[in-house]
């Protein structure tokens, strides 16, 4: 497959720290519009490969394109945040002495310099569009909080609102539901089915009744490569992917 | 209009600040030129200068709490750029004595023609001109700070790292201007100032104008750092402090905020160094001591960083503990000050206007619970539910 018609293409990555081999010949694509699930036991390269995506890790090999012709291996995080790649972290980072409402405004897509957010000015459109972010994660009484004093689940909540106000094609979403419980899980995944209309997602979770229920194709990552992809029934029948999870 | 404009810029804190600035700038030097030295309205001029250096000392303090305590940036050399400042001033006004000099050379300052020079270096040209001497005394501190700070904010260095070099950078910067052939005037630095602008350097109305410039400048300061904080850019900066690489996946070149701050802080550090100057008449290598950057990082811990006012009261507070303890109980003050920063860092993380937020918090915290007391059937209803709640330390 060629690059050009892709949203995001990893062909051949390599990267090693210290000798410990994280990703090794690597290839993924998706396309636009695509919701995947990424899956894999503890230590098989997810986490190292959104760092590689967002420009946090730079690959020692290997090509990494993004809407068939940016090389994201030559631009750093603030660039390829506003190319459009979004990521949620594993742990839940919202600035916690701002307010709910202040996260999202310093997530809204607009200009990033320092001289236009020293006179900037919020616009009807901008309280709008941050109405409607607080509609849709449901944190509209509770937008004069501080971010410090909201739940687990309502800082993952609150994360995914600061994604939808980058407005980008494409999120990085690692684990969004530990530690939630049951209901919340339910929630967020119909949350993400409901921005992947709209946008290309890619979802690393180790919780199977979460990606069952999100119902996309499965790609299991295992010693930095990928070892099985396609619908979660038949990735969790192969052999191999059965040794890995259960030990050999 | 203007004042529409201003106050939403300020909140009402910086709105009384800014107000009691701009009151003693003016009353200080009414009461010290006007009334007659028997009254007790009276401020001696000795007590001028001494606020005056207070609030000197204050400005720093807020351009150092401008990237400490907004944007996380803690600079133990923020001294350099008050001291850079100050011997900008400095030129100017040896430039000023003139002829009036102990060896009466109509061109050199008295320590070059001790030193046998012959003639005045390219660098003091220009600074017999207040206006040039007043642009370096902005641009000098920041081309400094740009340069400093393009090359470490770019190379993320940061945290512990970045207080290191700039101690360092002070240090150089002291060692530097020790040396005679620097052309600074070495060890003795910069004095014997006879007039600024004309007036002569030593009369009562020169004191008093110097106090209320002083006052004004500090009362702009607070507005420039008000401004800065409550626009996004401000709200960025705290993210910057909080959550450095989460902004960066936002999409913000943090390096180029951190830069924009780090400059503004040092300009501003700068202008306070030169107002100091004239008001205690001497600049010397000795202001480069990191000594004194560490000093000025205590007064902002104490007043409360991550405000605005709160290095106010910081620098004024201490200052005034050191003009009393040096001179009271010389030998201790050293010990003071160490002990001073021990018991803020260990148990008021948020300096004195944190103290006072908690107090604040708590005594509303009574009163409602107070309140809820007097209303009998309410509080026997909840009694009878829930337990009431312990008094908790607010956060």
């Amino acid at each position: 497959m060629k690059a050009q018609d892709t949203l995001l293409y990893l062909d051949g990555v390599s990267v090693s720290f210290d000798g410990f081999r994280a990703i090794y010949n690597l290839s993924l694509v998706l396309q636009s519009g695509e919701m995947r699930a990424i899956i894999g036991p503890n230590g098989a390269g997810k986490t190292t490969m959104m760092d590689i995506i967002t420009g946090k890790t730079r690959p020692d090999t290997g090509d990494v394109y993004f809407n068939g012709e940016v090389d994201l291996t030559k631009h750093d995080e603030a660039e390829i945040a506003l190319l459009g790649i979004g990521r949620k972290f594993q742990k839940p980072t919202v600035f916690e002495s701002h307010t709910v409402e202040d996260n999202l405004v310093l997530a809204l897509s607009g200009p990033r310099s320092a001289f236009s957010t020293l006179f900037h000015r919020q616009s009807k459109d901008e309280a709008e569009r941050i109405r409607e972010i607080l509609d849709t994660i449901r944190l509209h009484d509770k937008r004069d909080w501080l971010a410090a004093n909201l739940s687990h689940g309502q800082k993952q909540w609150l994360e995914i609102g600061m994604l939808l106000a980058q407005d980008p094609k494409l999120l990085l979403v690692d684990e969004p539901v530990a530690g939630m419980t049951d209901a919340e899980t339910a929630e967020t995944a119909k949350l993400l089915r409901e921005i992947a209309k709209t946008r290309s997602v890619l979802v690393v979770e180790h919780d199977m009744h979460f990606v069952r229920e999100l119902d996309v194709k499965v790609t299991c990552l295992h010693e930095g490569t990928v070892l099985a992809e396609g619908s979660l029934d038949f990735v969790s029948n192969d052999q191999r992917v059965i040794e890995v999870y259960l030990g050999r | 209009m203007i004042t529409q404009w201003f106050f939403s810029h300020v909140d009402r804190r910086g709105g009384i600040v800014i107000t009691l600035l701009v009151a003693i700038a003016v009353l200080v030097p009414l009461s010290n030129l006007l009334l007659p030295a028997t009254s007790p309205f009276h401020v001696p001029t000795y007590l001028v200068s001494l606020i005056g250096k207070y609030l000197t000392y204050a400005m720093l303090a807020v351009a150092l709490d401008l990237v400490w305590g907004f944007c996380g940036i803690l600079s133990l050399g923020h001294g350099a750029f008050f001291a850079l400042g100050g011997y900008a001033m400095g030129m100017y006004l040896m430039r000023q004595i003139g002829a009036r000099g102990v060896y009466a050379d109509p061109v050199l300052p008295d320590f070059m023609v001790f030193l046998n020079w012959k003639e005045l270096p390219w660098f003091w040209y220009g600074f017999d001109s207040f206006w040039f001497a007043a642009l370096m005394v902005l641009l000098v501190p920041g081309v400094l700070a740009f340069g400093f700070g393009w090359l470490a904010f770019r190379s993320r260095v940061t945290g512990v790292y970045l207080s290191i070099i700039t101690q360092a950078l002070t240090y150089a910067l002291l060692l530097a201007f020790f040396r005679n052939d620097m052309g600074f005037g070495g060890n003795n630095g910069l004095t014997d100032f006879k007039d600024i602008l004309g007036f002569n350097i030593q009369a009562d109305i020169t004191r008093s104008l110097l106090f209320a410039t002083t006052a004004l400048f500090l009362a702009l300061a607070v507005f420039v750092t008000s401004f800065i904080v409550r626009s996004k850019l401000g709200k960025v900066l705290v993210g910057v402090r909080d959550a450095e690489s989460r902004m960066r996946f936002l999409g913000y070149r943090v390096d180029r905020f951190k830069l924009f701050v780090w400059t503004v802080s040092a300009m501003m550090a700068g202008v306070a160094g030169a107002l100091y100057v004239p008001q205690v008449g001497i600049i010397n290598p000795s202001e480069f001591e990191p000594a004194n950057s560490i000093e000025a990082v205590i007064w902002v811990a104490v007043g409360g960083r991550g405000t605005i006012i709160g290095p106010i009261i910081g620098a004024v507070l201490v200052n005034f503990g050191k003009t009393y303890f040096t001179a009271a109980f010389p030998e201790i003050w050293l010990f003071a000050l160490g002990a001073l920063f021990i018991v803020v860092t260990l148990f008021l993380p948020k300096g004195i206007l944190g103290l006072y937020g908690t107090w604040k918090s708590k005594w509303t915290d009574r009163t409602a619970r107070n309140r809820d007391a007097v209303l009998p059937p309410v509080a026997a209803v909840r009694s009878g539910h829930t337990p009431i709640p312990e008094p908790q330390a607010a956060e």
